[in-house]
């Protein structure tokens, strides 16, 4: 082992390989090659194309918040840095087979499964997951059959998370909004003939609890040609508990109250919204209602909670009253969940996360992770970013203390390569990347949209090769 | 060094900021330079500052004055608020460095870089 923890006397460099492409690969691999001069990291991402929920999930009208793309696009065009996308692992090629080409491995591969609520009806038309929908109108391959059915007036979501308030936000933005956005031009069709000029976002809990943050809560408020439509009762106490609430949590509230308890004023009467939305507090999916053939979704059942406890921690109980909503579309957005993806790699199937420290995968030598994988799906990207230099911050001193051994000297992708090509699978260069990114900007740019994404694997595959 | 580009730095505000590991790094700007262009123009090393190239989208370029120093920086909108509120470590005397420009009565400027999440620790945020 090296003793001085100074690499100069050794001849190969420390390959680092990376399972992903999202926020967490490229803040991992940003960090790692700022702090070792040596370090080369190569990604593996499932897809042709690189930066997960930022192209996937982040809402096509917030463009600001993917500008950390021109980041990641620096980092991938480092001479330390190999993207290799149409990889997947688990299934081309095995984590134990990274583990033998590269000194370590970190999986940021995110969380691509789904909480699903276990309520009668749930596999009804007209039942869709939030993270099918946002797929559908991100243009995610695997979402583009989705092709929901608008054409009723009430839908209801179930989660009041920013998700929540992204789908409905979507749901009822202008078209106009929507077609300078990088909407699919499916969901874009499919929106503007959309019938639902209704949304609710069902919570457990109360407004106290909410799960969204204020940014998209005010975005809600703002929206043109919308009204809110709130139960006042729900906020019942609410303005005597604010005295005590930390500030982000009081802005949020005292905005959730003011729009739940304003009498709408001359100017809004006459600004004649004809969309709205609501928040509803206190209820539990119960059973998904079937229109009298039971095939279509024709309602929803809610149990009626009340809480227990107060504050962030109250928790919903059941009261045994139920009340029946009227609604032809349910979106459930209780939750994205990590997902195994090697059974060589642990995983606490309870938390749906990798078991960690600090980013070192528990009793793996050379495994890591960063990103929702490692944490949970929450937060934004900012707080992916902080977690993920926490990991390359751990592989650092491991490399420096000689835990982690990079002596010997390791083929990475070489091999990797080769033994992908016997398997039939070509990967995808960032710079194969760049050719799809400059079709998908051409095509936008015939329409006025920022870009038009390829919406199949193959047509990202054939646009690749060329 | 030509004529003019002395001229030119004649006219420059100077700020300090505290980094991370307490270090002070002094730079310059011109008036009308957000704090978070300064950041950039003079490639200081704050790691993932700036993330979303100032459009209020991110927090990350969240910054720590003194109280006097606060009050001279001017009114924040509820957009910079609401953004604000998701950062790491908030304080009364915080505020987001894309959203402050610099005039020539600022001066002598101090903001802290905060720590980052590995030195706070929080456990609450919002999404998903
Ligand atoms: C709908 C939605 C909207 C959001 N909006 C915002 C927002 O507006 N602002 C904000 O700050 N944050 C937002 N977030 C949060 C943000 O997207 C996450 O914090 C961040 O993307 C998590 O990064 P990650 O890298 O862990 O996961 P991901 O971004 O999911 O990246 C994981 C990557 O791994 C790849 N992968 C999966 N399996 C394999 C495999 N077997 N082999 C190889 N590769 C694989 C995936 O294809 C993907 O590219 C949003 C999240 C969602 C779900
Ligand atoms: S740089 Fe993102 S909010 Fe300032």
């Amino acid at each position: 082992m090296n003793g001085s923890g100074n690499a100069s006397f050794s001849t190969c460099s420390p390959k680092v390989c990376i399972v992903g492409s999202g926020p967490a690969a490229f803040y991992t691999a940003q960090s790692l090659i700022k702090a070792r001069q040596d370090v080369e990291v190569d990604l593996y991402e499932r897809l042709p194309v690189p930066f997960g929920l930022v192209r996937f999930g982040v809402a096509p009208d917030h463009p600001e918040v993917k500008n950390v793309i021109n980041t990641f696009t620096q980092t991938a065009k480092h001479s330390r840095c190999s993207f290799y996308g149409n990889v997947n692992v688990g299934k081309d090629v095995s984590v134990k087979e990274l583990q033998q080409a590269y000194h370590a491995v970190v999986l940021s591969y995110g969380a691509e499964g789904n909480r699903s609520m276990g309520v009668p009806g749930e596999d009804l038309a007209g039942v869709y997951s939030a993270k099918d929908f946002v797929g559908w109108y991100n243009g995610l391959p695997s979402c583009r059959e989705l092709s929901p059915d608008l054409s009723c007036e009430t839908a209801v979501i179930l989660g009041q998370g920013n998700v929540a308030l992204d789908v409905a936000r979507v749901l009822l933005s202008p078209i106009d909004i929507l077609k300078k956005t990088d909407i699919t031009q499916p969901a874009l069709e499919a929106l503007a003939e959309s019938q639902v000029r209704r949304v609710l976002v069902v919570g457990r809990r109360g407004p106290i609890q909410v799960a969204c943050t204020i940014k998209e809560l005010r975005e809600m408020v703002n929206l043109p040609n919308t009204r809110p439509d709130m139960v006042a009762a729900d906020f019942e106490g609410v303005t005597e508990a604010l005295k005590d609430l930390q500030r982000p949590r009081k802005r949020l509230t005292e905005l959730m109250l003011k729009t739940a308890l304003e009498i709408p004023g001359e100017k809004e009467k006459q600004n004649k919204a004809s969309r709205f939305w609501g928040l509803r507090f206190f209820r539990s999916p119960i059973e998904i209602l079937a229109d009298p053939d039971h095939n279509r979704t024709a309602g929803i059942r809610l149990g009626v909670n009340r809480l227990e406890g107060s504050g962030e921690g109250a928790r919903a109980v059941l009261t045994g009253e139920v009340e029946d909503v009227t609604c032809g579309l349910v979106i459930s957005s209780i939750g994205y969940k990590s997902i195994p993806i090697d059974p060589s790699v642990p995983f606490d199937s309870r938390k749906a996360i990798v078991p960690n420290n600090m980013g070192r995968i528990e009793q793996a030598a050379g495994l890591y992770c960063s990103g929702w994988l490692k944490t949970g799906p929450t937060g934004v990207i900012a707080t992916t970013m902080n977690n993920s230099f926490d990991t390359a911050r751990s592989m650092v001193e491991d490399m420096d203390l000689g835990t982690l051994d990079v002596s010997a000297a390791k083929t990475g992708s070489q091999s990797i390569c080769a033994l992908l090509e016997k398997r039939g699978v070509k990967p995808v260069t960032f710079s194969d990347w760049e050719k799809i990114d400059t079709v998908e900007m051409r095509r936008g740019e015939a329409t006025g949209k920022p870009r038009e994404k390829l919406l199949t694997v193959e047509e990202m595959l054939q646009v690749a090769q060329k | 060094t030509t004529g003019t580009q002395s001229l030119r730095s004649d006219n420059k505000v100077t700020v300090h900021f505290i980094n991370r590991d307490g270090e002070k790094v002094t730079a310059k700007g011109s008036p009308g330079d957000s704090l978070l262009d300064i950041v950039i123009n003079e490639d200081l090393d704050f790691d993932g500052f700036g993330a979303c190239e100032g459009t209020l989208a991110c927090s990350t370029c969240h910054l720590i004055f003194d109280e006097d120093v606060y009050k001279t920086l001017g009114p924040v909108t509820d957009e910079e608020m609401d953004m604000l509120d998701l950062a790491y470590g908030l304080t009364d005397t915080s505020r987001l460095g894309c959203q402050i420009c610099l005039t020539k009565s600022l001066e002598g400027l101090v903001a802290r870089v905060p720590e980052s999440v590995a030195d706070i620790r929080q456990s609450k945020d919002g999404s998903s």
